[in-house]
């Protein structure tokens, strides 16, 4: 079967699925992640996308159970994912002498609370197909919530552009013009855990965060600005991608994992150029 | 040295406390400086001169006592401040020119910006601070002086009331410092400037104040006002050498009677 015929047939939507998902992922592989990078926050980005996991379990638990009924486990998912988010933004905020330890805490109870709850769920869904995705679990809900998540980054991220240049830039001077730089904080690490969810099912809880910081990585390499590097690492996203699907799909292989290793390459291959 | 009499009260200490935990760096601090000033605050490192500059600014706030800038309370005022920081090697990877980091002086808050009119002051600061041919390139990719000279467009481009300068003669060489020094000339009188610097002998001659902090002196943890006098034999590369020595044995009071209230 050919790949790109394959696209267009009706029958199998799961690879259409799976390509406009992965269109709506750039967006915020590239518009998010190139933040993340300049704010440098990818460890803080990492610890949320893992501690997601228990908010995924428990989510998948009280929904399975029924114990709230009709709870729907994606916006279970998400609440635990806020909280986890505005608990991670208060421990790095606040306790700064400790927050290494505290965070790297956070990070393991909630992958812990992730396995033990979704073990207890009836059931039992297998935790593999959250951490490393699973692109045939992409439904079109998921990616309705996926473009809106979508386009309320692209209009955060243009509305308050020069606001957020500046709270990454220069921090100090920020707060000297009246910007609230610990509520743009707050915000980007909910919109990061957010992405998290919706992300996992393209790329997984692991690798996420690798896709937040391949692509825009590799743009820092030759933009000369934040606008710019955040419009060719999410070209870059599409890229990486259509070629880690292409890949996974003739060579039979876990696509998530395809879409990281052809990212990273191209991101070892730029470092390597540019330490000559 | 001129003295500026029945001025407007710029920044006015009154008791002010502060300590980092145990760490007491300011004791009962009470000073004031008028607008239109040139004022140099001096200090050995560790003597608590950018934590004052972190109070001016409404970075932090103090444990006791209270302090104005323009009669406002710090928070609210510092938009009318225009501050160029010491650190100028800001991220090294970050990707910005220079011309987007002169337009980061023109935020306010969450607002939004009025293109035509930031225009036309992004213009004038990169003017009058010589960089117009550096505006498209990449701030990091800049010399240390040229740097400096960026972040003195940035703090400029608001048209501030007072510029706060923390240690501005630090990496630069001497014909970006002759620069900065002529610019500072033109703006004395038009803005209140604040200086803070480590060299606790010598200060620009366009300083009108000196107020010297910290440990090295007789008060404790505390902000003395003392006289100046001009010096004519010190090398030509020291703040382009109009120079001042700072006479630590005066000690002039700080009274409130010189201003308008």
């Amino acid at each position: 079967m050919n790949f790109f015929t394959e696209l267009f047939n009706p029958s199998v939507p799961f690879i259409r699925n799976a390509f406009i998902a992965s269109l709506l992922s750039s967006v915020l592989f590239g518009v998010l992640g190139s933040i993340v990078s300049v704010k440098r926050i990818a460890g803080l980005a990492g610890a949320i996308s893992h501690a997601v996991l228990g908010g995924i379990g428990i989510a998948l638990f009280l929904s399975v159970n029924k114990i709230i009924p009709n709870f729907p486990p994606i916006l279970g998912a998400i609440i635990f994912a806020v909280i986890t988010a505005i608990i991670i933004a208060f421990v790095s905020l606040k306790a700064k002498q400790r927050e290494d330890t505290v965070i790297n805490a956070l990070w393991a109870i909630g992958m812990s609370v992730g396995v033990v709850f979704i073990a207890k769920t009836p059931e039992y869904v297998d935790p593999m197909s959250y951490l490393f995705g699973n692109i045939l679990l992409i439904s079109n809900e998921s990616l309705i919530l996926l473009a809106i998540l979508d386009l309320i980054v692209l209009f955060l991220s243009i509305r308050y552009y020069r606001q957020i240049e500046a709270s990454a830039f220069d921090e100090e001077f920020a707060r000297t013009r009246g910007i609230n730089t610990d509520l743009i904080f707050v915000i980007l690490l909910i919109v990061t855990a957010i992405s998290v969810v919706l992300l996992q099912t393209f790329v997984g809880i692991v690798m996420v965060i690798a896709m937040l910081t391949l692509p825009s990585g590799t743009s820092a390499y030759f933009s000369k600005n934040l606008s710019g590097m955040m419009i060719s690492s999410t070209a870059l996203s599409i890229l990486f991608s259509f070629s880690g699907l292409f890949l996974s799909w003739q060579l039979n292989l876990p696509s998530g994992a395809m879409v990281v290793i052809v990212s990273g390459v191209v991101f070892l291959l730029f470092s390597l150029i540019k330490l000559k | 040295m001129i003295r500026i009499k029945e001025h407007k009260v710029a920044i006015q200490f009154n008791d002010v406390y502060f300590s980092y935990g145990d760490i007491e760096v300011l004791r009962d601090v009470s000073f004031h400086i008028h607008e239109g000033e040139f004022v140099t605050l001096v200090g050995a490192n560790g003597a608590g001169k950018t934590t004052v500059l972190k109070l001016i600014l409404g970075l932090v706030d103090p444990q006791r006592g209270k302090i104005e800038v323009f009669g406002k309370s710090p928070q609210y005022a510092s938009i009318n401040v225009g501050y160029i920081p010491q650190n100028i090697n800001l991220d090294s990877n970050f990707p910005i020119t220079v011309e987007e980091v002169v337009k980061m002086g023109l935020l306010n808050g969450f607002y939004r910006e009025k293109p035509m009119k930031s225009l036309e002051d992004v213009e004038r600061a990169l003017e009058i601070a010589d960089i117009k041919d550096l505006r498209k390139r990449s701030y990091t990719a800049l010399s240390g002086g040229q740097r400096r000279r960026v972040l003195v467009a940035r703090a400029l481009v608001s048209n501030p009331r007072m510029l706060v300068l923390d240690e501005p003669t630090a990496n630069m060489d001497v014909e970006s410092e002759r620069k900065l020094f002529s610019v500072l000339g033109d703006l004395k009188r038009k803005t209140t400037i604040l200086i803070v610097t480590h060299d606790t002998g010598f200060v620009s001659a366009l300083t009108d104040v000196v107020l010297c902090i910290g440990k090295s002196f007789e008060k404790m943890h505390n902000v003395i006002r003392h006289a100046l006098e001009p010096v004519k034999d010190k090398p030509s590369d020291l703040y382009s050498g109009r120079v001042a020595r700072v006479l630590h044995n005066t000690e002039l009071p700080d009274n409130l009677n010189c201003c308008l209230r």
